[in-house]
């Protein structure tokens, strides 16, 4: 078993390194096979530690001794028990399609081999992630998540900075323009810092813990717990949650993960839905016992999780951009995740991680291939009619559509209506009444994508694209995460059996009755929103009249709350003027100036001293007696301090 | 006599040749002056040999003066071929070494 | 009467040094060099180092003196020596201070009393030669000889710096290349 655990651990470094010979060389397919293959050993190797892991075992290996100094003891170490099982797999199966619709995506792209090398890096981080059994090593993976996040997004990293115009067509900060953000280069590293500031929390939060309890062990850690004082745990609670918020795209954090449509979109398959994105809820989950003893920590998560809900799906509304409008998406039904995990329901988060996994991938994938189609145009509303040259991509965006709508038998019906129940059961029912907006909006605009793109008239013709269906082997690779996306609920009660017997069970009871009532009155406000959706479409052609473009809650909506705006006027232009204040002043003026007049002060000296060596022996002789004279005062000097 | 009286006429001869060796510019007259000092450590040497009943100070003055012998006579030995190029004994035309 | 010895001797001594170091007469300061030497030998029978100032007569004024002597002959340097000497004061005021340094240092009772001396070799002969003589070849006896060859080697070097046309050894020729070597020389002369 322990060879199966490393195998599934390694198999994608080893792909990523045989990649990154190749990457400076033009496109090799091998390396796209390669990596693939590596990929799916390591699936097939997750899958058996799942069964294995069903049956109530335990994989729990010691790698190496990594730090031994003192006190501190920190291992490599991996566990792969049943949370962790369900972060392998998910992770897997979507990387491994992710892989395969990659190397029919990034077919004419030059820098190919260097794509697979990052994506096989970053699954490997991923694991490492999962796996890990310390902070430490959490953090580790938590960090390489976020290195490879910033080279993939970063990918096209020669493209250049667009300048920021007021147009609200043509302005990088808006929902309606064909950019995503600045650049990918500036995507990128807001990617990264916006990381790297909550990581400080997260280590913070990480030294609390080693401080009062001297061990980053998960299991001496969560057992040792309730026996510290109320504030410091609250204090640990709450400076892990902030590293998850980084990582998840919390408010105020939140601003990267729309920005970072600027990478390839199987870039945003993997990393964006399924799984960088959700380590910020597997942090929480991993360390629900820390949450537990804190449930007002809990409350604050959740109330911030039907905030960021809301927040997501208001601004999806209006956006013409196809990638942004699946990004926001993603950031709504992350703040549901956040929710449930917040209320106590910690096995429920990670039932809707998995599903949304399944189909936010292949919503991804399929944008993707669309995109591919149409040349790489991203405005929705320049499509139109392609599902007769696209029928399998448009039936597989549409059953995901559906999915994340969360209509029933599919796999989004499970896992969301389960939150809306814990909100409604555990009496929070502000909570409750924002996610069930929430689901509305959602199904809104998900069909409003797929009418925009699949049906109606054919707005493209005027723009000269001509579009055809992918790959075979790209559906193929598609299809697994399909049917994923329609079956996965089914396997709720085998999933909850397995997984509380580590997490907590849940809490909340709710007759029968009023679940009944809330799962109708949950459908119904989805199936208005799908109906308004297509109905008005099959009417007008549009949603919003002329007359509503204008007003200021649309623009409020387009430039995604001038949050981008405030950032880049509040947080970066002074920090920049700081920062060539700090450059020009203190270190040019002070610092230069103390290294180099020592410099100048030692030169100076041996230029003046110079004089001495003339080449007079009279003269030499009178600096010996002068040096004598001086040897003579000091020895005097010295005795009678004695 | 106090051995202070015999180092402090040590003492002052061999300022004395101080003197001299920093003034003089004709090499002949430096040599002249280092004479002088070599002397006045002998008479020291010899004085704290008798005033301490050790025969080492008389020892080290002997051969102090066995050495200067000797050094006389490889500094004329250079003082001649030093006059045969240059035809002229100042320090100030011994300037070739520059710094 | 060994004071008033000391402070004569003491008094000659030092004015016949300062003769030496001032004069711009170079033949008085050799002249003046040479009595000074002897004064100091003076001093050493004073402080019963016989040997030594027997030594000093005959090695410093005897065979110092006469090479300092032959040595000016040879330069020229009979007439005034023309010194340019920059910054005299300069000179004094170094001299000076550290004169007045040392004997500060030495009069000082810190100094002046506590100087001792390990290991002392004292004999109880009362002739200070024979004393010499044993000390000399028993303890000294290897800074002896080095001193032997040092003085060898001094000599070999005085000879071959000062020496002319030491590439030819008559010794080794015949008469008649003596002869040819003569006559060369002759007709040099001649045509001269």
């Amino acid at each position: 078993m322990e060879n199966l655990l490393y195998i599934a651990l390694f198999a994608p470094l080893v792909g990523s390194i045989f990649a990154a010979f190749f990457a400076n060389y033009p496109k090799k397919l091998i390396t796209g096979l390669f990596t693939s293959a590596m990929l799916g050993l390591s699936m097939i190797a997750s899958l058996v530690l799942l069964s294995w892991v069903i049956t109530g075992n335990v994989v729990h290996v010691r790698m190496l001794d990594w730090i031994v100094i003192g006190n501190l003891n920190v291992p490599f170490g991996f566990v792969v028990d049943q949370v962790s099982a369900t972060m392998m797999v998910v992770v897997t199966i979507v990387s491994t399609m992710v892989h395969i619709h990659s190397i029919g995506y990034m077919d004419s792209d030059k820098s190919f081999n260097r794509f697979f090398s990052y994506l096989s890096a970053f699954v490997f981080s991923m694991m490492i992630l999962v796996m890990s059994d310390n902070f430490a090593g959490l953090f580790i993976g938590w960090e390489g998540v976020g290195l490879c996040s910033w080279l993939l997004i970063g990918f096209w990293y020669h493209k250049e900075d667009k300048p920021l115009v007021k147009d609200l067509y043509n302005s990088p900060f808006s929902t309606l323009s064909p950019h995503s953000s600045i650049s990918p280069a500036f995507a990128a590293n807001e990617a990264f810092i916006t990381n790297r500031v909550a990581d400080l929390a997260m280590l913070v939060g990480m030294f609390l813990i080693y401080w009062n309890l001297g061990s980053l062990q998960y299991d001496e850690v969560f057992a040792n717990i309730s026996s510290l004082n109320t504030s410091t745990v609250v204090a640990i609670a709450i400076f892990l949650f902030i590293g998850a918020m980084g990582k998840s795209a919390q408010f105020p954090f939140n601003q990267w993960l729309a920005n970072a449509m600027e990478g390839p979109t199987p870039v945003s398959a993997l990393i964006h839905a399924a799984t960088m994105v959700t380590a910020g809820v597997y942090l929480v989950i991993r360390a629900n016992e820390i949450y537990t003893v804190v449930p007002e920590v809990g409350a604050f998560i959740a109330g911030l999780g039907a905030f960021v809900a809301m927040f997501a799906a208001s601004q999806a509304l209006v956006a013409t951009n196809m990638k942004k409008i699946i990004a926001f998406s993603t950031l709504s039904q992350l703040g549901y995740m956040f929710v449930a995990a917040g209320l106590g329901a910690y096995w429920v988060a990670l039932f809707h991680l998995a599903t949304h996994a399944f189909f936010k991938s292949v919503l991804f994938l399929g944008a993707g291939n669309v995109m591919h189609a149409m040349n790489d145009e991203i405005n929705i509303k320049k499509m139109g009619g392609l599902y007769k040259h696209m029928p399998r991509t448009g039936l597989i965006m549409i059953l995901a559509s559906i999915a994340l709508a969360g209509i029933f038998p599919f796999a989004g019906f499970f896992s969301k209506d389960l939150i809306l129940e814990v909100a409604f059961g555990s009496g929070s029912y502000i909570i409750w009444s924002v996610l069930w907006i929430t689901a509305g909006l959602t199904a809104f605009y998900s069909f409003r994508l797929i009418m925009y793109v699949f049906f109606g008239k054919e707005k493209y013709h005027e723009y000269g694209y001509h579009p055809h269906e992918t790959y075979g082997f790209v559906i193929a690779a598609m299809a697994p995460l399909a049917i994923l996306s329609i079956v996965a609920g089914w396997t709720q009660a085998g999933f909850t059996n397995m997984v509380t017997s580590i997490l907590p069970p849940l809490n909340v009871h709710v007759d029968n009755a009023t679940l009944w009532m809330l799962i109708i009155v949950t459908t119904a406000i989805v199936l208005v929103g799908i109906g308004f959706a297509v109905f008005k479409h099959k009417k007008d052609e549009a949603y919003f009249g002329e007359a509503l473009k204008n007003r200021f809650c649309y623009k409020l909506l387009a430039n995604q709350y001038y949050m981008p705006l405030f950032f880049e006027k509040v947080v970066l232009k002074p920090y920049l003027a700081i920062s060539r204040f700090s450059w020009k002043e203190i270190d040019l003026k002070i610092v230069d100036t103390i290294v180099d007049a020592i410099a100048k002060t030692i030169y100076t000296t041996g230029n003046e001293s110079r004089v001495m060596q003339t080449r007079n022996l009279s003269t030499a002789l009178r600096w010996m007696a002068f040096g004598l004279l001086v040897l003579l005062i000091l020895a005097i000097l010295l005795v009678s301090n004695n | 006599m106090m051995l202070n009286d015999y180092l402090i006429l040590s003492s002052i001869l061999f300022c004395i040749g101080l003197i001299g060796v920093i003034r003089r510019k004709n090499l002949l007259m430096l040599f002249f002056a280092s004479e002088i000092m070599l002397n006045a450590v002998n008479v020291g040497l010899a004085a704290i040999s008798k005033f301490h009943g050790d025969l080492d100070g008389q020892m080290f003055a002997f051969f102090i003066i066995a050495v200067a012998a000797s050094e006389v006579a490889i500094g004329l030995g250079l003082l001649i071929m030093t006059y045969k190029r240059k035809n002229s004994l100042s320090l100030d035309n011994l300037q070739s070494m520059g710094g | 009467m060994e004071i008033v010895a000391f402070y004569l001797f003491a008094f000659l001594t030092i004015a016949m040094f300062c003769t030496t170091v001032l004069t711009n007469n170079a033949l008085y300061a050799l002249s003046s060099l040479a009595a000074g030497m002897i004064f100091i030998s003076a001093f050493y029978f004073l402080l019963d180092a016989e040997f030594l100032g027997v030594v000093q007569i005959v090695v410093y004024t005897g065979a110092v003196m006469a090479l300092y002597a032959f040595g000016m002959m040879f330069f020229d340097t009979i007439a005034e020596v023309k010194e340019d000497i920059k910054n005299p004061r300069l000179v004094f005021i170094l001299s000076g201070g550290i004169a007045l340094l040392i004997v500060v240092i030495l009069t000082a009772p810190i100094v002046s009393n506590n100087i001792l001396v390990s290991h002392p070799i004292s004999m109880e002969y009362g002739n200070n030669v024979k004393e010499v003589g044993i000390v000399l070849f028993t303890k000294y006896l290897v800074p002896f000889e080095l001193a032997a060859v040092m003085l060898l080697v001094a000599m070999i070097g005085g000879v071959i710096l000062a020496g002319k046309k030491m590439d030819i050894s008559i010794t080794q020729m015949s008469e008649d290349e003596i002869d040819k070597l003569s006559s060369s020389a002759d007709i040099t002369k001649d045509k001269k």
